[in-house]
C-alpha cells in the first residue's frame, strides 16, 4: 500500500509512463470499456472521430470522381458491385447510391466526426483540466455518452445496405431528411436506421452536454471565477447549451418522421391537414444551433492557440466570452434563413435576413480580436499556430459567403446550388476540421507525452491547405453559374471547375496520408514531451501538469488568484 | 481502488459496466424496433428493452448505493445532481417544445393559402372540419384536478419528510402514487372514447403524440415516486439529505406543467366553440 503510494507519487511528480506506473489505473479492456476518467474517455472520442472522419472523407471521395467528369463515371459501376445489378437498373441505382453517399458524409462528418472531436474528445480531455477538476461530475454519463455513439453510427453505416427506395439501397434524402422524400419517398427500413441512428447520438449529446454544463459550473477551482475562467471552457460552455436546447426539438421532429412513415400519422401530409415545411422548422431549429456546435469548441481551441504563439493574453477576453453567448444566443433565433425559398411570408423573411446578418457581428469581434492578440506579439509559427491562422484566414471567407446568403434576396438564385456547398465547407471543413488539427497539434504533446515532427506538420498543413482550397474555392464558380447540389451529373459547361475541385480532393488525401506519417513517425521516435512544451505564451492549467497527465490529476485543488486565460 | 489521498469532495467514480450495457440494449432495442415496424419480429425489440430496463435498475442501485454509503455523497456533489437533474428537466421542456409546436402550426397556419392540399383538408379551420373533439370540462378538467392534487400530495410528503414524520412521508407517497394511476386510468378510458383517429390527420397526431407523450411521462414519474415510497419503507432519505425523493417530486411537477399547458392550450384553446363530442 505504501510502495503503491509511493510509486504513484513519483509517477505524479515526473511525469512518467501513468499507464505502467500508476496503481490507480485500471488495466486492459475494461480501463476503457467500463471508464469513469475523463481523459480516457475523451482519448475514445478522438480515436472514434478519426475512424468515422476517415470514412466520411473516403465516401466523399467517391463523390469528387464522379463528378470529375460530365456523365456517369462510376456509380453505376460500384452499384453493380455492392448490388449485383446490371444495365440501366445499375444506373438507376447507382444515381440514389450517389446521393446516399452525400447524405452518409454529411451525417458523418457532422455526427460522428467534428462533435465527436471538438466537444467529446477536446470538450472532455481539457475543459475538467482548464477548471482544476480532477474529474467530471457524472463519469458514467460521461461514458455512456460516448458509448452510445458507436451504435448510432453502426445504424447510419447500416441503412446504406437497407431498402430505401423501392428496389433501391440506402437513404439518399440528405443529412436535413425533408419529407416527403423521406417519408413517403424512400419507405424501405434504410431511413429507418437513419433516424434511430440520430436519436441515440441525441441521446449521447445531451447526456454530454448536462455532464460537462454540470462539471464547469460546479467544479472549477477555487478562485476560478467564471470571469476567469478559459475561452476553451467558455466555448464549451456555450456549446453545451446549445446541444442541450437543440437536440431536443430534432428528437421531436424525426419521432413525428418515424410516426408519419410507420403509423400512418400526418405531421407532414397536407391531406391530413400536416405541414412539410414543419419539419423544415422543426429542423432548423435544431440544425442552425448545431452548426454553432460544430464551430464554437473551435474558436475556443484557437483563442489558446493564437494567444500562446503570439506570447500575450488574449485581446478582450470578456468581449470573446460574450461574444460566444451572443452567437450561441442569436443562434437560435435565426433558423428559417435555410427555408427562403419555401414560402415564408415577406415580413418572416425580412426578420430572419435581419436576425442572421447581426451574427457577423460578434463574429467579427472574435476575428478582430484574434487579429488584436497577434498584433504587436511575439509569433511563433508553429504548427498549431499555421492551423489556427489558416482557420481564422478560411472561416472568414465562409462567414464572408454567409453574410451573401443571409440576404432572402440573393438566395433565392443560391439556394441549393454549389455556391451553398462551398459556403459552408469553408465554415466546417475548412474552418472547423482546421480547429481539430489545429487542437490536435496544441495538445497532442499534452495528450500522449510525445512531440511530433514539426516540418512534416508544416507540410500536412500546407498541403491540406492548398486541397481543400483547390476543392472549395471552384465550387463558388460553379454555384453562381447555377449548378445544383446534390446530382450525380452535370452539363458540359460545368466540367473545368469540377475537375479542379476533384484535383483538390487527391491533394487533400495525400496530406491526409501525410497526417497518418507524422503521426507514425511520432510514435516510433518517441521524442518526449515535457510539461509544457510551448513556453510562456502557454498559460491554462493543463501545462502545468505532467504530459500526459496523471491518471486523476489535481488530487489538490488548485488555487487560482490570477487570470489563467 | 484509490491508494492515494484525495484531497476534496469530488467522487472519484469506479468504472462501471452499466453504461456500455445500457448502450449495447440501445443498440438492439433500436435494430428491434425496425424489425418490429417492418413486421419481422417483435422479440427483439423486447431484448433490447430488457437490456436497457436491467440498466437502469443495476445503474440506479448503485447510485443509491453511494447515496447511502455516507461517503461519496458529499455537498458538492448533492449540487452536481441538482444541476443535472434541472438540466435534464431543461431538455424533457424542449422536447415538448417540438411536440407544441407541431400543435400550433396546425392551430395558426391550418388556414394558409399557400398550401392548398392542406387547406383542402383542414377546411381552413382548427380543429379540421368535421372533427368532433373532448369536452374539455369533463374528464380532462377531472385528470386535471387529479394532477394538482397529486402535486400538493407529495408536497404533504416532502414536507413530512422535512418533520421526520415517516407516516406522513408513507401516505403522502401512496396518494402521489395513486393519483398518478388514477390519472394514466382516466387517461386510457378518454383515449379508448375518442372521436378523433390517431392516424389520417393532424389533429389526432398531435393530439395523441404531445398526450401520449405526457402520459408516458405521467408514467415514469409515478415509477419514481413509487421507487422512492420503497425506499421511504427501506428506511432511506432524511430530513437532511433525499434528493432522490426531491428530484421525484420535481418531475411530478414538471409532468404537472405540461399538462396544464396541454390542457389550456389543446383541450380547452383548441375545443373552443367547436363541435364537443358527448
Amino acid at each position: 500500500m505504501a510502495n503503491a503510494e509511493a510509486a504513484h507519487l513519483e509517477a505524479e511528480a515526473t511525469g512518467h509512463d501513468y499507464i505502467a506506473h500508476d496503481p490507480d489505473t485500471p488495466r486492459g479492456w475494461r480501463r476503457w470499456v467500463y471508464s469513469t476518467n475523463h481523459k480516457d474517455i475523451g482519448i475514445m472520442y478522438l480515436v472514434f472521430s478519426i475512424f468515422a472522419g476517415v470514412i466520411g472523407a473516403i465516401l466523399s471521395g467517391f463523390m469528387r470522381m464522379e463528378l470529375q467528369e460530365p456523365g456517369i463515371q462510376i456509380f453505376h459501376g460500384l452499384a453493380a458491385m455492392a448490388y449485383g445489378l446490371d444495365g440501366d437498373s445499375a444506373v438507376d441505382a447507382g444515381k440514389h447510391m450517389f446521393n446516399v453517399f452525400t447524405t452518409a458524409h454529411a451525417l458523418i462528418m457532422v455526427f460522428f466526426a467534428v462533435m465527436p472531436a471538438t466537444f467529446g474528445g477536446f470538450g472532455n480531455y481539457f475543459a475538467p483540466l482548464q477548471i482544476g477538476a480532477p474529474d467530471t461530475a457524472f463519469p458514467r454519463i460521461n461514458n455512456i455518452a460516448f458509448w452510445l455513439l458507436p451504435p448510432a453510427f453502426l445504424l447510419a453505416l447500416m441503412s446504406m445496405f437497407f431498402e430505401g427506395p423501392a428496389g433501391m439501397y440506402g437513404s439518399g434524402g440528405g443529412w436535413t431528411i425533408y419529407p416527403p422524400f423521406n417519408t413517403s419517398g424512400q419507405p424501405g427500413p434504410a431511413m429507418d436506421f437513419v433516424i434511430l441512428s440520430l436519436h441515440i447520438a441525441g441521446a449521447s449529446s445531451i447526456l454530454g452536454a448536462i455532464n460537462l454544463i454540470t462539471t464547469i459550473l460546479n467544479m472549477r477551482a477555487p478562485g476560478m471565477t467564471l470571469h476567469k475562467m478559459p475561452l476553451f471552457v467558455w466555448s464549451v460552455l456555450v456549446t453545451a447549451f446549445l446541444l442541450l436546447l437543440a437536440l431536443p426539438v430534432l428528437a421531436g421532429g424525426i419521432t413525428m418522421l418515424l410516426t408519419d412513415r410507420n403509423f400512418g400519422t400526418t405531421f407532414f401530409n397536407p391531406q391530413g391537414g400536416g405541414d412539410p415545411v414543419l419539419f423544415q422548422h422543426l429542423f432548423w431549429f435544431f440544425g442552425h444551433p448545431e452548426v454553432y456546435i460544430m464551430i464554437l469548441p473551435g474558436f475556443g481551441i484557437v483563442s489558446h492557440i493564437v494567444s500562446t504563439f503570439s506570447r500575450k493574453p488574449i485581446f478582450g477576453y470578456l468581449a470573446m466570452v460574450y461574444a460566444m453567448v451572443a452567437i450561441g444566443f442569436i443562434g437560435f433565433v435565426v433558423w428559417a434563413h435555410h427555408m427562403y425559398t419555401t414560402g415564408l411570408s415577406l415580413d418572416v423573411q425580412r426578420y430572419f435576413v435581419a436576425a442572421t446578418m447581426v451574427i457577423a457581428v460578434p463574429t467579427g469581434v472574435k476575428i478582430f480580436s484574434w487579429i488584436a492578440t497577434m498584433w504587436g506579439g511575439s509569433i511563433t509559427f508553429r504548427t498549431p499556430m499555421l492551423w489556427a491562422i489558416g482557420f481564422i484566414f478560411l472561416f472568414t471567407v465562409g462567414g464572408v459567403t454567409g453574410v451573401v446568403l443571409a440576404n432572402a434576396g440573393a438566395d433565392r438564385a443560391l439556394h441549393d446550388t454549389y455556391y451553398v456547398v462551398a459556403h459552408f465547407h469553408y465554415v466546417l471543413s475548412l474552418g472547423a476540421v482546421f480547429t481539430m488539427f489545429a487542437g490536435w497539434y496544441y495538445w497532442y504533446p499534452k495528450m500522449f507525452g510525445l512531440l511530433y515532427n514539426e516540418t512534416l506538420a508544416n507540410v500536412h498543413f500546407w498541403v491540406m491547405f492548398i486541397g481543400v482550397n483547390l476543392i472549395f474555392f471552384p465550387q463558388h464558380f460553379l454555384g453562381l453559374a447555377g449548378m445544383p447540389r446534390r446530382y450525380v451529373d452535370y452539363p458540359d459547361a460545368f466540367s473545368l471547375w469540377n475537375r479542379v475541385s476533384s484535383i483538390g480532393y487527391y491533394v487533400t488525401f495525400v496530406s491526409l496520408l501525410i497526417f497518418a506519417w507524422v503521426m507514425i513517425e511520432a510514435v516510433l521516435k518517441k521524442r518526449r514531451a515535457g510539461d509544457n512544451p510551448w513556453g510562456d505564451g502557454a498559460t491554462t492549467l493543463e501545462w502545468t501538469l505532467s504530459s500526459p497527465p496523471p491518471f486523476h490529476q489535481f488530487s489538490t485543488l488548485p488555487r487560482i488568484t490570477t487570470d489563467a486565460h | 481502488m484509490a491508494v492515494h489521498a484525495k484531497n476534496h469532495d469530488y467522487h472519484m467514480v469506479e468504472p462501471s459496466p452499466w453504461p456500455i450495457v445500457g448502450s449495447v440494449s440501445a443498440f438492439i432495442m433500436a435494430i428491434g424496433g425496425i424489425a418490429w415496424m417492418q413486421d419481422w419480429t417483435p422479440w427483439v425489440f423486447f431484448i433490447g428493452l430488457a437490456g436497457v430496463l436491467y440498466t437502469m435498475y443495476a445503474w440506479w442501485a448503485d447510485v443509491v448505493k453511494e447515496a447511502n454509503n455516507g461517503v461519496d455523497h458529499t455537498p458538492v456533489v448533492q449540487m452536481h445532481h441538482r444541476y443535472g437533474m434541472i438540466l435534464f428537466i431543461v431538455s424533457e421542456i424542449m422536447f415538448f417544445v417540438a411536440w407544441f409546436w407541431a400543435y400550433f402550426d396546425g392551430f395558426f397556419r391550418g388556414d394558409d393559402a399557400l398550401q392548398e392540399a392542406r387547406v383542402a383538408f383542414t377546411g381552413g379551420t382548427w380543429p379540421p372540419t368535421g372533427l368532433e373533439l373532448f369536452d374539455p370540462w369533463h374528464l380532462p378538467l377531472f385528470n386535471t384536478i387529479i394532477l394538482l392534487t397529486s402535486g400538493t400530495a407529495v408536497t404533504w410528503a416532502h414536507h413530512a419528510l422535512l418533520e421526520n414524520d415517516r407516516n406522513g412521508l408513507r401516505w403522502g407517497l401512496v396518494l402521489t402514487v395513486l393519483l398518478g394511476v388514477l390519472f394514466s386510468f382516466v387517461q386510457a378510458l378518454e383515449y379508448m372514447n375518442a372521436p378523433f383517429s390517431f392516424s389520417g390527420n393532424l389533429y389526432g397526431a398531435t393530439f395523441f403524440m404531445a398526450t401520449g407523450f405526457h402520459g408516458f411521462h405521467v408514467f415514469i414519474g409515478t415509477v419514481f415516486l413509487l421507487v422512492c415510497l420503497v425506499r421511504a419503507q427501506r428506511g432511506d432519505f432524511t430530513p437532511q439529505r433525499h434528493l432522490g425523493f426531491e428530484f421525484a417530486a420535481w418531475y411530478w411537477h414538471f409532468v404537472d406543467v405540461v399538462w396544464l399547458f396541454l390542457f389550456a392550450s389543446v383541450y380547452v384553446w383548441g375545443a373552443w366553440g367547436v363541435e364537443i363530442h358527448h
